[in-house]
């Protein structure tokens, strides 16, 4: 990068079902002044304000244009990014590219998602194939996760009632975060009995739909560092467009399960890591990594990315689980945060993420922060199978 | 800037009312095939010495496209597979503005910037109410033209604006575009053919109005100094750009002014160093879907005082015999898709500073000024200062 960037404050807004009490605008002002707050700034002091979500799921045209009121952005320079899925992290790479390119002092991202004022299912559906998709009803969200489940019981990576462990570690620590949407106290045995949706995949193992809005402020280095005693720096990051799917006679319920590198959610991931290693000499990651933060809209996502992200053999994520190494008390706790499955606002949900890595850096994740220093994180999103953005983040530079 | 960001190629398809015989993903690919071809590059991941397109950035807004996350759709036909890929829901000018952001980062090198939109698959008129609030605004049916009508007679009655004056701009962009073979609707029309046509929303007529429906695609390839001299002889500098939201409520802005220009323009300028817009400035593609629009965006472009844009365009410094000529593609006005339209300003004065715009060629042309915006009477606008 022309310009090392760091993060320089982090907002959230606690994640819920609905908020009645809000309208949008209103909604992801509360994150940006947040955000201020922790930055210690007011937004005089931001030049630029990137603002992403999927506009389609509230039916507003230029979400960017319509909230400039609630982001603070009358006057300044900005634009909208929308990835789908990977909304949040794409506006985080937007932001940081912007606070890299020696043009602006501070940078403020916005993502928020309002879904009680949509419906989610049959906009969803709209990213399909007019002709054959649609028709068929392939619901979206719904067959990537079947297809990630069936990959993963087909390498024999983990058995469902191992998944049922994971999904106890996620609900458990969404107990802890105070941002989490749901708030589950639910046993192994609750994951096994609950509906299934589409076998192997359960309605516990799936995320919810949520309503929450995440801001965070970038700044180039000497600005970083002259404005915060705590700098979290964005060491590197990389997008990758890993799709195959809507070609017009490939119903896409297929990609699970039938392209032998499974499902595409997973080969993004893996990719963004192999670049992100390589880049940045992690040989291993287990041991080199201390956190990681992941976009994981199943528990089965979740399980699958420990072997895409080479914590560990392919074929023996069960390994891991059955030692808890991703448990808070583990050698590499993952999504401690509780996770999307816990929480998913989508335009938010990356930049969530990205919140959550640059609060466990500073040591202030509370009842939910790892036990011990953190000094490098990864984390990603990913989009409708296909975006994917990944960032390293660290204490030092 | 800290370094110099060179257009190396730009396409664009031909306007036209309803490309039903070509499917959303061919129209983008009429107009990337243009710009891979010019510059004989291909993607990144397919080439080893490092020589190849490293970013794609597409424009697109979920409901004129009508799909969710809509740049996917058609990613196959952008090459997007194993690409960083990212979109920007705006006009496409901010995607270009984005790719500029992208080089000078440092992060990319090689971007290709991609528009598309098709009209004649959406209702313009109730997607754009989704623009509006959604208590107040929406249920009284407002649209981007009946908005303009707004911002038209607060304009017209502010400053004295006449009709005659509106439709001088309509008269030169439909002529202008006449020598333009990707113009939609080129027209040879005189003051009284417009102040004739139907009116649509007063004081708006058909003829002061963009065509209801366009279709067509834009694409342009952006990447670093070093590699602009080896790919092409002629690449086109980005000296300045900014880019400036207003407010979104129409009653909390002075329609008849448009502050957010003003402050992008200034950014633009002064990044380019320019001083004295009308003296440095050797032509402008400017954005606009109403003939009264481009008065008042001379007047925030500060090519004249408030309230001049009328008896600025009186002096005929606008049109191609003048000093500044501006559209000589004869703009949306002639006929560009929403969404594309911005970009398409840059793609024109990209091939105006290369001197290959044919017949409508305003010659000697050294730097000129692209302008797109976002959002219901110019919410946000994009300007760029480029020269040869």
């Amino acid at each position: 990068m022309a310009e090392r960037v760091a993060v320089i404050g982090v907002g959230q807004t606690p994640g819920k079902r609905s908020r009645k009490d809000v309208s949008e605008i209103e909604l992801v002002n509360e994150a940006v002044r947040a955000a201020l707050e922790d930055a210690e700034l007011t937004i005089k002091d931001i030049d630029v304000v990137i603002e992403g979500n999927m506009e389609f799921f509230e039916g507003t045209l230029y979400t960017d244009q319509w909230l400039v009121e609630g982001l603070g952005s009358c006057g300044k320079s900005g634009l909208k990014v929308n990835s789908a899925g990977d909304t949040g992290a794409t506006i985080f790479s937007t932001g940081v590219s912007h606070a890299a390119s020696g043009l602006f002092k501070t940078v403020l991202i916005v993502g928020f998602e309002k879904q009680d004022e949509g419906a989610y299912g049959g906009v969803g559906m709209r990213s399909e194939d007019s002709f054959f998709d649609i028709a068929g009803g392939s619901g979206r969200a719904i067959g990537s996760m079947w297809g990630t489940a069936i990959s993963v019981l087909n390498r024999k990576s983990a058995t469902e009632e191992l998944i049922a462990k994971v999904r106890v570690k996620e609900a458990e620590c969404g107990l802890r975060n105070p941002y989490s949407h749901l708030k589950l106290k639910i046993t192994e045995n609750d994951v096994l009995n609950s509906n299934i949706v589409i076998w192997p995949l359960r309605f516990l193992h799936i995320c919810p739909t949520s309503v929450s809005s995440c801001a965070v402020i970038v700044a180039p280095e000497k600005e970083a560092k002259r404005l915060t005693r705590k700098p979290v720096w964005v060491k590197d990051y990389y997008c990758i467009h890993s799709g195959l799917q809507p070609r017009c006679g490939e119903p896409w319920l297929n990609v699970g399960a039938a392209y032998p590198t499974g499902p595409q959610f997973r080969w993004g991931v893996e990719q963004a890591a192999i670049a992100l290693y390589k880049r940045n000499g992690i040989t291993h990651p287990r041991k080199q990594i201390d956190y990681i933060e992941s976009y994981s809209p199943s528990t089965w996502h979740e399980v699958d990315y420990y072997e895409a992200l080479k914590l560990c053999e392919p074929g023996e994520a069960w390994k891991l689980i059955e030692e808890e190494a991703t448990w808070p008390h583990g050698d590499i706790p993952f999504d401690l945060s509780g996770g999307v499955v816990s929480t998913n606002a989508i335009g938010a949900t990356g930049l969530h993420r990205v919140a959550e890595a640059v609060i466990q850096i500073r040591g202030e994740g509370g009842e939910r922060q790892v036990p011990r220093d953190v000094n490098l994180v990864f984390t990603f999103a990913q989009g409708a199978d296909q975006f994917c953005t990944a960032a390293f983040l660290s204490k030092n530079l | 800037m800290s370094q110099r960001v060179a257009i190396v190629a730009v396409g664009q398809t031909k306007y036209e009312s309803n490309k039903s015989n070509l499917w959303q993903g061919d129209v983008a690919y009429d107009a990337i095939e243009k710009v891979l071809q010019q510059t004989g590059l291909t993607y990144q991941d397919r080439v080893k010495d490092g020589f190849g397109i490293d970013r794609i950035l597409t424009a697109g807004e979920d409901h004129f496209i009508g799909r969710t996350s809509n740049p996917f759709w058609i990613h196959h036909y952008l090459g997007a597979f194993r690409m960083s890929h990212d979109n920007v829901s705006a006009d496409a000018a901010f995607a270009v503005y984005h790719a500029v952001i992208d080089i000078l980062s440092g992060h990319y090198d090689t971007v290709l910037v991609v528009a598309m939109t098709k009209e004649s698959e959406t209702s313009r008129p109730a997607i754009e109410n989704c623009y509006f609030d959604h208590i107040f605004l929406q249920p009284l049916g407002l649209d981007y033209l009946s908005a303009s009508a707004l911002q038209a007679q607060r304009y017209m009655n502010k400053y004295g604006i006449s009709r005659e004056q509106c439709a001088m701009v309509a008269v030169r962009n439909r002529v202008n575009a006449k020598n333009n073979p990707y113009a939609q609707e080129p027209l040879d029309i005189t003051v009284e053919d417009v102040l004739k046509s139907e009116m649509l929303a007063s004081p708006i007529r058909v003829l002061d109005s963009k065509p209801p429906v366009s279709d067509g695609a834009c694409a342009l390839i952006l990447t670093t100094e070093e590699k602009a001299k080896k790919i092409t002889d002629k690449p086109v500098w980005v000296r300045g750009m900014g880019n400036c939201y207003d407010v979104h409520y129409l009653g909390d802005r002075d329609l008849a002014d448009c502050d957010s220009l003003v402050t992008a323009a200034k950014r633009a300028y002064s990044m380019a160093k320019i001083s004295d817009p009308l003296k440095e400035i050797d032509l402008a593609e400017i954005s606009e879907e109403y003939s009264y629009q481009e008065l008042l965006w001379t007047e925030g472009l500060g090519f004249c005082g408030r309230g001049e844009g009328g008896k600025w365009m009186e002096k005929g410094i606008s049109q191609m015999s003048g000093s500044l000529p501006i559209n000589p593609s004869g703009g949306i006005l002639a006929g560009n898709p929403i969404g594309v339209a911005g970009a398409a300003r840059v793609v024109e004065a990209v091939t105006q500073l290369r001197g290959e715009a044919g017949a409508r060629q305003v010659e000697g042309a050294k730097t000129a000024l692209a302008h797109g915006y976002t959002g219901a009477c110019g919410q946000s606008h994009c300007v760029f200062i480029l020269s040869h």
